[in-house]
């Protein structure tokens, strides 16, 4: 058993995340989604916004991580987020708000080129992880 | 010798400068704890972005990237982290010491302050301050800190400025601190490589590595997160290096207001031995001539 395990930290600018050995992880990369086991090739790939699923031995973890880039050794992954909660940290009516004022913005906007464009659509994106993450906790503990 | 009434205001003046400087340097104690802890959580995201990029400069050499592009045009952006206030001994001064040693030509240099106290400074020395963020020492959030990275990246792109570098204080310990220039744009890809094959880092220059969707890619998205996680790496290492200093300053102070204060109460009990013995004397003198 001990033996399929590997290390997973999770690190964010502020502190480290989650660190402990698992048997398994899924999180999204820029090329999708990808689940990782022990003795994986090595690989640095960039994430996108969305939830992490971290499997060790018996009950599963879902988090939600924001940006960043993992890399992938055989007995290790360290994944670097710019922010990363737990369900429980996040408040679901403020990212459901967020998203609206998000897309109003990117509404209003129309489609020129610009740096509100993008600091909405970052948004956006977070507050999209965030709802679904939520969701998705809820759904698996009933 | 001094009158009693004078010595005795003198001493009650700086019993109550050494009452402040005591509470100064209770608090500083206090604000350390909580800023040294916060300095070491972000050490692993600073030093592994460090090593991830080390690494891939290692590994694929002759990398174009406009980010690692040099010019030398003498535009300079320095990042200056200070603090706020003052009574921090020479934590300010230092820092601001290092900048104006680097710039030649403090007119073309831009400055982007962090605590008010650098700001003053090399303002006066003739620099542009091209920005001011001095809210954020109060609360050393990750956000505000990538909005700067972000527009650092942007000004460096734009070759509005050639090199970028952030002057900010490292924390070795409660009682040392050392003032440092670091430069992160361009990316010093020599410096960087150096590290690394001389086993500053931990890792193995020569394991394979593979890049998903491609190693520029990678990059292109790993050196503004270095970036960002050097400037606030060093505003949380100057944080607690302000704390530190200022514990320090605060308590020699409060020494050395304890050494004046013992001067003065042997000054003043000699003061008051001298004004008894006067009147003594006068007395005698008095009952003698009255004989």
């Amino acid at each position: 058993m001990a033996e399929n395990k590997f290390q997973l930290q999770v690190i964010t600018p502020e502190e480290i995340f989650y660190d402990e050995s698992v048997e398994r992880v899924i999180f999204r990369t820029s090329t999708g989604d990808v689940a990782v086991l022990k003795d994986h090739i090595p690989l640095t790939t960039s994430l996108r916004s969305g939830i992490i699923t971290i499997f060790s031995g018996r009950n599963n973890q879902y988090g939600v991580i924001h940006q960043g880039f993992a890399e992938i050794r055989p007995d290790k992954v360290t994944i670097l987020t710019d922010a990363a909660e737990w369900p429980e940290e996040i408040d679901l009516e403020r990212a459901k708000k967020a998203k609206e004022i998000a897309e109003e913005a990117l509404k209003k906007q129309g489609e020129k080129p610009g740096a509100n464009i993008t600091v909405a659509k970052m948004s956006l994106t977070r507050a999209l992880a965030r709802i679904e993450m939520v969701e998705y906790h809820n759904k698996m503990v009933k | 010798m001094a009158s009693m009434r004078e010595i005795k205001r003198r001493k009650i003046s700086i019993q109550s400068t050494q009452q402040i400087t005591k509470a100064m340097k209770l608090v500083a104690t206090a604000k350390l704890q909580k800023a040294k802890q916060e300095a070491d959580s972000a050490r692993p995201y600073f030093k592994v972005t460090k090593e991830t990029v080390a690494s891939i400069l290692a590994q694929s050499s002759g990398l174009h990237h406009p980010l690692l592009e040099e010019r030398n045009d003498g535009k300079t952006l320095y990042v200056v982290i200070t603090s706020n206030r003052g009574l921090a001994g020479g934590y300010n001064g230092n820092v601001v010491k290092l900048v104006l040693q680097q710039e030649e030509n403090p007119s073309q240099a831009k400055v982007a302050a962090i605590g008010k106290k650098g700001r003053d400074l090399l303002n006066r020395s003739g620099f542009s301050i091209y920005k001011e963020l001095h809210g954020i020492m109060e609360a050393p959030e990750y956000g505000p800190i990538s909005e700067l990275g972000d527009e650092i990246l942007e000004l460096f792109l734009q070759q509005e400025v050639d090199q970028v570098h952030v002057a900010y204080t490292a924390f070795n310990s409660s009682i040392s601190q050392e003032p440092k220039l670091l430069q992160i744009l361009p990316l010093g890809v020599e410096g960087l490589r150096t590290d690394l094959l001389e086993g500053k880092t931990k890792q193995d220059p020569t394991e394979p590595m593979n890049y998903d969707p491609s190693p520029e890619a990678v990059l292109e998205m790993v050196i503004p997160k270095y970036v960002k996680s050097v400037l606030y790496g060093a505003l949380k290492e100057s944080i607690a290096s302000e704390h530190g200093a200022r514990m320090t300053a605060m308590d020699s102070a409060t020494n050395n207001a304890s050494d004046m204060i013992d001067d003065l109460t042997l000054d003043y009990n000699r003061a008051r031995q001298a004004t008894i013995t006067q009147e003594l004397s006068e007395i005698v003198g008095g009952a003698e001539a009255l004989k």
